[in-house]
């Protein structure tokens, strides 16, 4: 088995072993390249089979060739796919793009709020109606307490902290002092009633990782992150107005990994692209603990 | 690119020894920081007049966040010309000794940091236990400092003796010695030209050298069953067994068999979903395997090989259990036991020695594990499970104890002990012994009743018609004037059990609670009759132990779980419900509990 065997079958056990303990559990689908990583080792494990319902939070300031790709994918695989929003925020223009609040609050309101929301089932639910080929209000609003996430512990300090199943106290915060110990490939699943449990099969993953997968897997990823002739991608997707491409001239994949090995990219932090980020010192800690992934 | 190899390393030592540094030199060494970290920590250094240290690269965590760096004490990742490693700083300090042990459990090598100026330490001795007892079989220690110690091999050779002979007294037989200079780089990526008489290998020479996964294709096949997948909804009829392979290997059309039910069949497939058809299922390899016959399996069971080596099935073993809990582990109390993928009730039943971790204190005396101690224990279970011992296959001789939704104790498996009297034998025996029975003898009321008393057991998958089969088994046996009672499950479900949770591993309990209402009721005299969802050999034999002296009398319907219980009456189905009754009861009269019936 090569590296990325071991980081695979990882990955793929923890996943099982999130199906098998947790009754209501979903997967967080962001469209960037390591949710889809994460999609696909669920098809890994579950043998072409994704039979936990997948959800995204649309901010509606997405690139649009996310929300197109994140559809095509999803009657493709036949995924139970899940949008929510913050349709008050949105309403209320209570966002960065109509000039009304800063980047963090921005992000607080569509997506940390958005998303807590969601999962609680508060907030209404879009599913994707494979008959109509379009979302309908989905009826379930039960809460989901185990949520699968797809956070790496080299994307920065504050997530190389975390345990595969790392518990949430109720208002869905983060103890980062109180972890409980993982011995061996026994892992913390067991959970008093209505805890909150953030699941996180790709910690050991680091962006090479993901595109030496991506590669080899022959993952179909958003386009997004290539060059598509003007000199310019992203390396990290997230909203239009807060997302800045990178120069680069990576066209495939292959380019990419290059790229990250050797060229110039080596050395330089991933979400460097990602204005949010400069905006505090501890921006994205705070927004971590408000349930931000 | 895709030889390299990976390994996780955990680094101990005691505070102030030079972990942080010895961390801080590996990356720099190796070219593993980011571009410009060194010289801006360096200049850092020079504006704040702090003379630079090799462990400010760690703890510059909350300034290097805003750039996203790779960097922080808890692991660090850096490349030799071979592998790629991450390391895991385990923290000196007791506090972080859960974070310690979810390092050090997942690595496959360690490296001990001593202080030549200051010497084997409490805490060296400490981790070094931790590190052995966790199961890192390659350990190297670091005699760090050595500048301080005027590069001198006599110092060096002191701490090599003492730390040996307390290493052997635990069972650790170091790696290697080797003599740095974590600050001056002596020995760490390169060869110290300070101590000539040191011929080994760096610290990072010995980290390529360190074994990864050993021959554990060789060994004994292990597959612990993680689930059972049939997605009918979405089009397939494939019923596959999932799991990770833990050692050994099997083929396609090799004969498997699963403990502790005994279960037997044939590898019908290897299935995997967007790689090459497979012939083989190797260690390590997460995959999933179909069958040739239709048997039912739960997980928590371990698929091996009938030709290989066998694991250990039962219900008592001994084992070092090493506690972290809050509160301490007792006698009294039932806990969960992970062990594989097989999950367990559990109880301590007998402590033999312990060592407490914090200040090494042994004692014979003990009667619980408190926080910290390491526990030469024997533990039983309520019912069997298939391990091996921690000495022949690792993955299954491990386990970890849940208390109160937490992890407060992990373990190793030294030695299966059971055949003797089970946990639940000794409770009946009490019991029985207490037991207070009024004037009238049971005997007298079979005389009065005219019929036998007896526990019937409707078995069988949920929703087959158990619960119609005893409703009406009920009614008629009431007609023809029988004392009788049918115990609905949801009268107990929100009654006699509404103090167990509902979705928790409380099914031995709801069982056991079963199990004690028959005495009583069979006891008084009634035809007692419920019905079980999804029983197994040992949930039988748990009623029919609970149910003691008196008698059970078990009805299947459908597929049943059993592998060696014989169910007095087998159904395929409930189709007639007037014809199906009429089996029972005839069954009832052969067995002389009634004398005659009519429908
Ligand atoms: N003279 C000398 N000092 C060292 C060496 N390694 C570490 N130190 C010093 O020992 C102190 C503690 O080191 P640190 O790496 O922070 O220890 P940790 O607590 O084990 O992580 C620091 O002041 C280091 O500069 C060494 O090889 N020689």
């Amino acid at each position: 088995m090569n590296h990325l065997d071991r980081l695979e079958a990882q990955s793929v056990y923890i996943l099982r072993e999130a199906y098998r303990e947790f009754k209501s559990l979903c997967m967080l689908w962001s469209i960037g390249k390591d949710s889809t990583v994460l999609l696909w080792l669920a098809r890994k494990a579950f043998f072409g089979h994704v039979p936990i319902p997948l959800v995204h939070i649309d901010t509606h300031y997405k690139i649009p060739e996310m929300i197109e790709y994140r559809d095509r994918i999803a009657l493709d695989w036949n995924l139970n796919m899940i949008y929510g929003e913050n349709r008050a925020a949105l309403d209320a223009k209570q966002t960065f793009p109509d000039g009304n609040v800063d980047r963090i609050a921005c992000c607080r309101h569509l997506k940390s709020e958005a998303l807590k929301r969601t999962l609680s089932g508060e907030w209404p639910r879009y599913r994707m109606n494979h008959s109509l080929k379009r979302y309908v209000p989905d009826e379930k609003n039960e809460p989901y307490t185990g949520v699968i996430v797809g956070v790496r512990a080299d994307e920065e300090g504050s997530r190389s902290k975390e345990r595969y199943f790392s518990p949430r106290d109720s208002g869905n915060s983060w103890d980062v002092g109180d972890q409980p110990p993982e011995f061996w490939n026994q892992f913390k699943t067991d959970f008093a009633p209505g805890t909150h449990v953030r699941i996180h099969p790709l910690l050991d993953w680091t962006e090479l990782n993901i595109w030496e997968y991506i590669e080899r897997e022959n993952i179909p990823i958003v386009p997004l992150y290539f060059n598509q002739g003007e000199g310019i991608r992203y390396r990290s997707l997230g909203c239009g107005p807060c997302t800045n491409p990178i120069e680069s001239e990576s066209r495939t994949i292959e380019e990419i990994i290059e790229e990250l090995r050797n060229g110039s990219l080596a050395n330089v932090a991933e979400r460097s692209g990602r204005a949010q980020d400069k905006e505090d010192g501890g921006g994205l800690e705070t927004l971590r603990r408000d349930g931000y992934m | 690119m895709s030889e390299r190899t990976h390994m996780n390393i955990v680094i101990v030592g005691h505070v102030d020894h030079g972990k942080s540094t010895v961390i801080g030199r590996l990356l720099a060494d190796t070219g593993s920081l980011p571009e410009g970290r060194l010289e801006s920590v360096r200049e850092a250094c020079r504006k704040n007049s702090k003379p630079f240290e090799y462990a400010f690269l760690l703890d510059a965590l909350k300034d290097e966040q805003a750039q996203g760096i790779t960097i922080d004490t808890a692991r660090c990742f850096f490349k030799s010309d071979t592998r790629d490693y991450i390391i895991i700083d385990a923290p000196g300090h007791i506090e972080f000794l859960k974070n310690m042990i979810s390092g050090a459990s997942r690595a496959e090598a360690a490296l001990l940091v001593i202080d030549a100026h200051e010497g084997v330490r409490e805490n060296s001795k400490r981790h070094g236990h931790m590190v052995s007892m966790l199961g890192v079989r390659q350990v190297t220690v670091l005699v760090n400092k050595m500048d301080l110690a005027g590069y001198r091999e006599a110092d060096f050779e002191a701490i090599k003796a003492e730390y040996t002979d307390y290493l052997r007294q635990i069972d650790v037989e170091p790696v290697s010695f080797i003599p740095v200079s974590a600050r001056e780089g002596d020995n760490i990526a390169d060869a110290s030209e300070h101590m000539p008489w040191y011929s080994g290998p760096t610290v990072l020479e010995q980290l390529d050298r360190f074994s990864s996964g050993g021959q554990l294709h060789e060994k004994p096949f292990r597959f612990p069953v993680q689930d059972i997948y049939k997605f009918t909804q979405s089009g397939d009829d494939r019923r596959i067994v999932a799991g990770t392979v833990s050692a050994g290997q099997v083929l396609i059309g090799e004969e498997v068999l699963f403990l502790p039910s005994g279960k037997r069949s044939v590898i019908e497939s290897i299935e995997s979903f967007n790689t090459l058809p497979k012939e083989s299922a190797t260690v390590g390899e997460a995959t999933g395997f179909t069958l040739s016959t239709q048997i039912y399996i739960r997980p928590g069971e371990l698929m091996v090989r009938p030709s290989d080596p066998q694991p250990e099935v039962g219900t008592r073993f001994r084992a070092n259990i090493f506690w972290v809990g809050r509160v301490p582990m007792s006698m009294e109390k039932e806990y969960k036991l992970k062990l594989g993928t097989a999950r367990a009730t559990v109880k301590l039943v007998g402590i033999v020695s312990t060592l407490d971790a914090s200040d090494l204190k042994y004692s014979r005396t003990k009667q619980q594990l408190d926080n910290r101690d390491v526990g030469e224990c024997i533990l039983e279970t309520t019912r069997p499970i298939a391990f091996d011992l921690a000495s022949q296959s690792e993955t299954t001789g491990r386990f970890v104890i849940v208390d109160n939704y937490e992890i407060a104790g992990g373990g190793i498996v030294l030695e299966n002990l059971s055949g003797g009297e089970s946990i639940l034998e000794r409770h009946i025996r009490e019991r029985e012994s207490h037991w207070e029975t009024g004037v009238v003898l049971n005997c007298d009321r079979e005389r009065a009743n005219r019929h036998r008393s007896k526990f019937i057991v409707i078995t069988g998958r949920p929703g087959i018609g158990k619960r119609a089969l005893a409703r009406e088994l009920e009614s008629m046996l009431f007609r023809n004037r029988c004392s009788t009672y049918y115990l609905g499950m949801a009268a107990i479900e929100h009654g006699l059990d509404a103090d167990l949770r509902l979705h928790e591993n409380n099914v031995e309990e709801r069982l056991r609670r079963i199990g004690e209402l028959a005495r009583i009721m069979t006891d008084a005299g009634l035809i007692f009759i419920t019905a079980v969802d999804d029983a197994d050999d040992y949930d039988i034999d748990a009623l029919k132990l609970l149910n003691a002296p008196n008698e059970i009398l078990v009805v299947n319907v459908g597929r049943s779980d059993f592998h060696r219980t014989r169910p007095d009456l087998h159904l395929d189905a409930v189709e007639d419900i007037a014809e199906t009754i009429g089996l029972v009861a005839d069954l009832l009269m052969t067995k002389e509990i009634i004398v005659d019936y009519q429908i």
